[in-house]
């Protein structure tokens, strides 16, 4: 039914990168995330799926504190990134983000050169002392977004020139040019054909030998192509977390199930 | 409407199985409709574009002679028996002789060059026959005395002005019959000028000292320029410019993305907004109130203006600031964040230069508001009456001056038509002001908005 490769879903004793417990969210009134308590292993893709306004995008945003920004905004609970609260009085958000990076739904490049796209989070944070080693990132950042080959003639185009998933594949490497030890991606493929979306889906799965990798999408094929560990969110609750192998063929709840095979939702 | 509740064959709806080479009614009056919609849109249109050709071309006809000015060239000898009794070049005592005392040099010039020429009128006396010059040339020649006291005792040729009835005689604005009915001119004075023309001593060259003159006293309407009321206008636009465009845009910058949204933010929000719509002669009055009563600075100063005029110009440049800041998408700033850029990072990167193009053309047409604005400048005096041009920024901000709004408004108010001329011509001057504003915004915006 799925063409996920079932063979590579063992997942090992790897330890635990982001680690929520009981984490509420509201939204004004509303009650948007109920008791969601997780563990994100390192070196793994999680892949949360669910029905639109489940509050899958919102839990992902509250975990490099993007909900900062929204002033109704309101967070209990603890998420510790390696045994850390992240939502300390005395964590910065920009700290924090520079080790949490973020891939959006929309591709959204800066209107600005491709090499200064990249090369803009390596200089707010100051990781290149000099001009070749900030080329070096540059380089190596794009390599690792897979488009370095079709852009290295042209850095200093414009990044809002480039196609749907030229722009997204940028951002990646614009993401991963900070050095991120995680990437939050927020339905990353949604905007992009199926093509560009095959080569978003292999990258992701090369980012995953460095990086702990969140990826929130509305395609269950592309959660099970992808992910190794599945969370199934409905209605603000974390119904089910797993290894994408058993909650795609074998699923606990009966939510669940109803939603793969496409009942509910 | 469905098929199910419309009968098939209704007189008015559509038909079933109707051709479609036919309208039916019912299209017939929607395109009717449509038609006068646009008829009266192009109406609307036609009668806007005729008011503004209408405007435009009676301020030229009225304006554009402005541009050019009669001048009478006279070899004056500078008389030293007169200007240098002492005879020791003490300039103290040269500048004791008053205008009067140049007047009769220039009386005796003129009658020599009517001698010259053959241009004696019956009937014109050598007194009559100088008041085709202007009252204001013996200060022009006393001024280039004192400036070169060594020409004293040579004959020197000067362009001096004719008197402003003359100028208008030359302008079609005076003719023989309204002279006829003139204290200030006879027609014998217009013939002689007539006939100075024809032997080249009476010439209308191009009127550069409406530019650079001051304002001339109600009586000497040839005189008078737009020297200090230039002056006055640029050092106003300086001050706002570099009062409102770093108050008004980090104004913006802080309501639109550090405030947080609350009751005081939206009163704030709200009284911004109504104060762009306040009448500008409240803004007059407080201007009067505050900086002149209280903090004591001095009356028909640019620097009052200037103050005044930027309270009036922030809301402007706030609203327009907080749009352009608006439309920039929340993408980028999400993006900028999202790979750890401070908000202020974010903002001051990312979202003000895309802002830019908006925030620019905001400021100018701002200043291009306060520009034109006369009323509050009636009120702190810039009105007044001044021959001295300001010092140079930054004590001349603080120098009487005047505005080109002003002084169109101070000539209309003056009895003697020539000024109706120079108040249109000083329209003018403000309008090409005001397209060169126009233009740099639009070229600022272009510059700006080719960085993709």
């Amino acid at each position: 039914m799925y063409d996920a490769p079932s063979l590579e879903k063992t997942v090992d004793q790897k330890s635990t990168k982001i680690a929520a417990k009981d984490v509420q969210v509201y939204y004004g009134n509303t009650h948007a995330i109920k008791d969601v308590n997780v563990d994100l292993l390192d070196k793994t893709v999680t892949a949360f799926i669910g029905p639109s306004g489940c509050g899958k995008s919102t839990f992902l945003r509250c975990l490099n504190r993007m909900n900062d920004t929204i002033d109704v905004c309101r967070v209990e609970g603890d998420i510790l990134l390696d045994g850390e609260d992240i939502y300390d009085k005395r964590v910065d958000p920009v700290q924090l983000r520079a080790k949490v990076g973020m891939v959006f739904q929309k591709p959204n490049p800066f209107p600005k050169s491709i090499y200064d796209n990249v090369a803009y989070g390596p200089r707010i944070h100051g990781l290149a002392r000099n001009k070749a080693e900030l080329d070096e990132i540059v380089e190596k950042s794009l390599r690792r977004g897979a488009i370095w080959d079709e852009v290295k003639d042209r850095l200093d185009a414009p990044g809002t020139g480039l196609s749907g998933g030229q722009q997204q594949r940028l951002c990646i490497a614009r993401a991963v040019a900070t050095e991120p030890e995680v990437l939050l991606m927020d339905e990353p493929c949604s905007a992009l054909d199926p093509i560009a979306t095959a080569q978003v889906e292999e990258l992701i799965d090369e980012l995953r030998e460095q990086y702990s990798v969140v990826i929130v999408t509305h395609s269950m094929q592309q959660a099970a192509r992808v992910s190794q560990k599945t969370a199934f969110f409905h209605l603000g609750n974390l119904v089910e977390y797993g290894d994408t192998t058993q909650i795609f063929t074998n699923p606990v709840d009966p939510r669940t199930e109803s939603y793969i095979t496409g009942r509910i939702g | 409407m469905t098929d199910f509740t419309s009968s098939p064959t209704g007189a008015n709806g559509r038909r079933r199985g109707g051709s479609l080479l036919e309208l039916d009614a019912r299209t017939k009056r929607r395109n009717a409709s449509e038609a006068r919609f646009r008829l009266m849109g192009v109406i609307a249109v036609s009668i806007g574009v005729i008011a503004l050709i209408g405007l435009l071309s009676s301020i030229l006809m009225n304006g554009a002679s402005s541009f050019r000015q009669t001048y009478i060239t006279l070899n004056v000898f500078l008389d030293p028996a007169k200007l240098d009794k002492a005879g020791d070049g003490d300039l103290e005592k040269i500048a004791k002789v008053t205008t009067f005392g140049y007047a009769p040099l220039i009386q005796k010039a003129m009658e020599a060059a009517i001698k010259e020429n053959g241009a004696a009128v019956d009937g014109l006396n050598a007194k009559k026959a100088a008041e085709l010059i202007s009252k204001e040339a013996p200060a022009d020649l006393r001024r280039f005395v004192l400036a070169n006291p060594d020409k004293i005792g040579e004959t020197v040729e000067f362009s001096l002005l004719a008197a402003g009835r003359i100028d208008g005689y030359f302008k079609g604005r005076v003719t023989m019959e309204s002279a006829q009915l003139d204290r200030n001119i006879s027609p014998e004075q217009l013939m002689l000028a007539d006939k100075l023309k024809q032997a080249g001593v009476l010439q209308i060259k191009f009127n550069w000292a409406f530019f650079t003159a001051p304002d001339a006293s109600d009586t000497r309407p040839e005189a008078a320029g737009l020297g200090v009321a230039i002056l006055g206008s640029i050092y106003m636009m300086l001050i706002v410019l570099c009062l409102s465009l770093p108050l008004g845009v980090a104004a913006s910058i802080y309501l639109e993305e550090f405030a947080p949204q609350n009751r005081w933010t939206d009163l704030i929000e709200v009284n911004i907004s109504n104060l762009a719509a306040v009448p500008s002669i409240v803004f007059g009055i407080l201007g009067l109130a505050i900086f002149i009563n209280i903090a004591g600075l001095p009356q028909s100063a640019p620097v009052v203006g200037g103050l005044v005029l930027t309270l009036m110009t922030l809301p402007t440049i706030i609203i327009a600031t907080r749009a352009a800041l608006k439309a920039v998408p929340p993408s980028i700033r999400d993006a900028a964040l999202g790979i750890g850029a401070s908000k202020m990072q974010s903002v001051f990167h990312h979202v003000l230069p895309l802002a830019m193009p908006g925030i620019l053309t905001g400021t100018i047409i701002g200043l291009a508001q306060a520009l034109g604005e006369t009323a509050p400048l009636l009120l702190i005096g810039m009105v007044a009456f001044v021959r001295e041009y300001p010092a140079s920024p930054p004590e001349g901000f603080f120098d009487p001056a005047s505005a080109l709004p002003v002084q169109v408004y101070n000539w209309t108010t003056r009895g003697d038509p020539a000024f109706v001329e120079r108040a249109s011509g000083a329209i003018i001057v403000l309008l090409v002001f005001l397209v060169i504003m126009n233009i740099a915004a639009i070229m600022l915006r272009r510059r700006f908005e080719r960085r993709w």
